[in-house]
């Protein structure tokens, strides 16, 4: 039996975004400074940014979260890829995107929101976030929620750091933590 | 929803014997077409499926159905007249197959979508290419069917 021709797979993957019947669509971007990213998002917005994608795992839980239809299809990614190119280079600071946390908690949502306040270049600390949202005491549960922040780069988890300054730790691991803070000039 | 692999998988397993199957009955053509329409009709249909099992049956119905719909737009008045696969891809769930071989293609596909995969008449209807109620009443002629032939039996 011979295979698709990738022309026709495209187009199906192309027609399925356009029929609007996905739950998520997604894509690895394999060739970014940070390693392979696989990145989706839903009719909402953008809905995972993944490191070392597991896609096996990664779909599973893709399917868990948002539903089964769950498809690779790049031409829904155009947006968020083009954003984060610009980023890798230099030339964002910002992202412009749509999230959709329908699969996080209340709470990681609230951290996450003052999160995204942190701007490009600063950083802050897990006590501080903490006490932003009215948890003074739960530095350590703020650390929990960065380390399943389930948009990386976008909602900047790598710019919150320990009280004295120290890494700390990430969730794609310190050497990448390292790489986004010097990209932005916050470490030299 | 337990059971029910993400489409990229089901997708990447069946999409090779799905054109295959329609190249074989449709020409080259004519079966990119029907292999786009498929897996649209599919995905339609797949966050309601209740279960994971026979997704290679219920796929390659659908298939026979897009099959069906395209030779019906060819030829309007002629009767439906779609070859019976080959025994390995015959798009029925196999404990229904002795039971519904006899009835026209709608029909079959609507009462082994909705008796076998316990899919609702909604998606039904989304995987037929038609609509709820349309799929209502193939599913319930083809019963009615099937009990007349038993009555004659």
């Amino acid at each position: 039996m011979t295979g698709v021709p990738t022309v026709l797979d495209e187009r199906f993957r192309a027609a399925a975004v356009v029929s609007g019947e996905l739950d998520v669509a997604y894509d690895v971007l394999d060739d970014t400074p940070v390693g392979p990213l696989l990145v989706g998002v839903s009719e909402r917005g953008l809905c995972r940014i993944g490191f070392d994608p597991e896609p096996e795992a990664e779909l599973e839980r893709l399917a868990r979260q948002f539903g089964p239809r769950v498809l690779r299809a790049p031409k829904a990614l155009d947006r968020a890829r083009g954003e984060l190119d610009e980023y890798f280079e230099g030339r964002r600071q910002a992202f412009d995107l749509e999230f959709d946390l329908r699969a996080t908690p209340e709470f990681h949502r609230r951290v996450l929101a003052e999160l995204n306040r942190v701007e490009y270049g600063h950083t802050t600390t897990y006590g501080a976030l903490a006490a932003q949202v009215g948890a003074p005491r739960a530095a350590r549960a703020v650390g929990t929620v960065m380390n399943r922040n389930p948009l990386p780069i976008v909602l900047p988890c790598h710019r919150v750091v320990g009280a004295n300054g120290s890494l700390t730790g990430y969730g794609g691991g310190l050497d990448r933590k390292e790489w986004l803070l010097r990209l932005e000039g916050a470490l030299l | 929803m337990s059971g029910i692999p993400p489409f990229e998988r089901f997708y990447e397993a069946h999409k090779d014997e799905v054109l295959a199957v329609l190249r074989r009955r449709a020409g080259r053509d004519r079966a990119d077409d029907l292999f786009q329409e498929t897996f649209l009709r599919a995905l339609r249909a797949y966050g309601r499926l209740e279960h994971g099992e026979h997704l290679r049956a219920w796929v390659l119905t659908i298939a026979t159905n897009a099959l069906v719909d395209a030779a019906r737009r060819d030829r309007p008045t002629a009767e439906l007249a779609v070859e019976p696969g080959e025994e390995d891809e015959r798009p029925a769930l196999e404990e229904l197959a002795p039971l519904t071989d006899g009835l026209p293609p709608k029909e079959r596909a609507a009462v082994v979508l909705r008796y076998g995969y316990d899919l609702d008449y909604d998606a039904i209807g989304a995987v037929l290419g038609s609509n709820e109620l349309a799929a209502r009443q193939a599913a319930s002629a083809g019963v009615r069917r099937l009990r007349k032939e038993k009555e004659q039996r």
